[in-house]
């Protein structure tokens, strides 16, 4: 069975993540309860013939994936797979607009056609003429996990040698809107927003696009190795140790043979004790990383956590201002990525030093 | 009729997110697809929709959309002649 090596990254978020060495020039916004995108210069990467049909999402999604293109070197695809837990809310949200303003007459084909989930996945596969196998997983906070075990399958499988995978998310003016009156986004009268140690419901939302090059050979570039990825649906607190020390023993680990765990804290009081309970117990010797204070929460913010474990292992080095504790190893071989959102969509991802 | 040629430029900018494009860029007579603005079969059906909801013409024969959206010069022409509103 091949393995499964991260050859190339490619990250949009609401950090200067595209042009910049990892972290270097961190922004903590603990005043706005939507982080907004540090966007990137369009121009440099999509023709403007090409990116006037395009949402940010699709844009953003193109910007990544070219930057962990052109990391890997690579020019050929078995496959594109990509991993959205709203898929193009901006484009939907404008033709139904469209819809309900016209009194559902005059609908125009432009937003319809890049309101669907797929869009990404489409225009990065017509971009580069790749007419491989092209999926997207539409799995709530595990699309992207979902992605993921996809790709490392057929490249296991030795079904592609080199597969292209990403998160997406684009926020939406009506659907931010609906998620505040939910409650699910903090309210502004929670300033200033804690992502630990909250004491307060709800999260601070964002978006963004994360690219993953995989390829089942080593080169250069390889940041790596892609051990496994396993997704649950629903687990109780006190549920997920034993599943995780299951899944480590599934690797052959245990929980001390990992280098540091990379935690999805969020601040929503009533879902954070998933991550502190596992923090105080089984990982209290352990170091451990947060990252949503920088990306904030969304469907597809786990593989902002992936591109972060992943630098983490190619550099050595977690910088401070994503560490949990004041834990150091002299080498990070094993990191452990544990994600949930809400009590549900679970996922554990393990990435290994080669 | 000029106002109305002035009209169509902005509206197509506008619908069809043609980005670094200004009405003073565009001729009445030059081709708004294939080589002039560069517009494809889906701008012709975002076009065709535009008349039906701003001009009340609707367009029984997509094939006839050819000759109307030739240039800014021939869709003036067609929805002076033809609208309701």
């Amino acid at each position: 069975m091949k393995k499964c090596y991260i050859n190339g990254t490619g990250c949009v978020s609401a950090q200067k993540t595209v042009d910049t060495a990892f972290l270097e020039e961190i922004v903590i916004n603990d005043t706005h309860n939507v982080l907004e995108l540090a966007l990137p210069n369009y121009k440099d990467f999509i023709s403007p013939v090409a990116a006037r049909r395009m949402a940010k999402g699709v844009k953003n999604g193109i910007v990544a994936s070219a930057k962990a293109i052109q990391e890997a070197g690579v020019q050929y695809f078995d496959a594109i797979i990509t991993g959205t837990g709203m898929g193009c809310s901006v484009d939907s949200e404008k033709f139904l607009k469209a819809l309900l303003d016209n009194n559902e007459e005059f609908l125009t084909p432009t937003s319809f056609i890049q309101s669907t989930h797929n869009t990404v996945g489409a225009q990065i596969a017509l971009g580069l003429q790749c007419k491989a196998y092209n999926f997207t997983y539409v799995n709530g906070a595990v699309s992207f996990e979902s992605a993921l075990i996809d790709a490392k399958m057929q490249l296991e499988d030795e079904d592609a040698h080199t597969v292209l995978v990403g998160g997406i998310e684009e926020s939406a003016e009506n659907t931010l809107e609906f998620l505040k009156m939910s409650g699910a986004i903090k309210a502004t009268s929670d300033v200033p927003y804690k992502v630990l140690g909250s004491d307060t419901p709800g999260v601070v939302f964002s978006e963004g696009a994360t690219f993953f090059v995989l390829a089942d050979t080593q080169q250069e570039t390889t940041y790596a190795q892609l051990t496994d990825v396993a997704i649950y649906n629903l687990l109780e607190p006190d549920e997920v140790a034993a599943k995780l020390k299951a899944f480590l023993k599934n690797n052959n680990l245990t929980v001390n043979d990992l280098d540091a765990v990379v935690l999805g804290f969020n601040g929503d009081v009533n879902y954070d004790s998933y991550y502190t309970t596992l923090a105080n117990t089984l990982f209290n010797t352990t170091p451990q990383v947060y990252y949503k204070h920088l990306s904030g929460e969304f469907n597809t913010a786990s593989a902002f956590g992936l591109w972060v474990a992943s630098n983490v292992i190619k550099l050595q080095h977690i910088p401070q201002a994503i560490k949990v504790n004041n834990l150091d190893r002299p080498q990070y071989k094993n990191i452990l990525l544990y994600n949930q959102y809400r009590g549900q969509d679970h996922s554990f991802t393990l990435i290994s030093k080669c | 009729m000029e106002a109305l040629k002035q009209e169509l430029k902005e509206k197509i900018i506008n619908i069809l997110n043609l980005e670094d494009i200004t009405p003073e860029d565009v001729n009445d007579n030059d081709p708004l697809f294939g080589d002039g603005l560069g517009l494809d079969s889906i701008d012709a059906l975002e076009l065709i929709v535009m008349l039906d909801k701003d001009y009340g013409i609707k367009l029984a024969d997509p094939k006839e959309g050819k000759a109307i959206f030739q240039s800014i010069e021939t869709m003036a022409a067609y929805i002076s002649e033809k609208r309701t509103k």
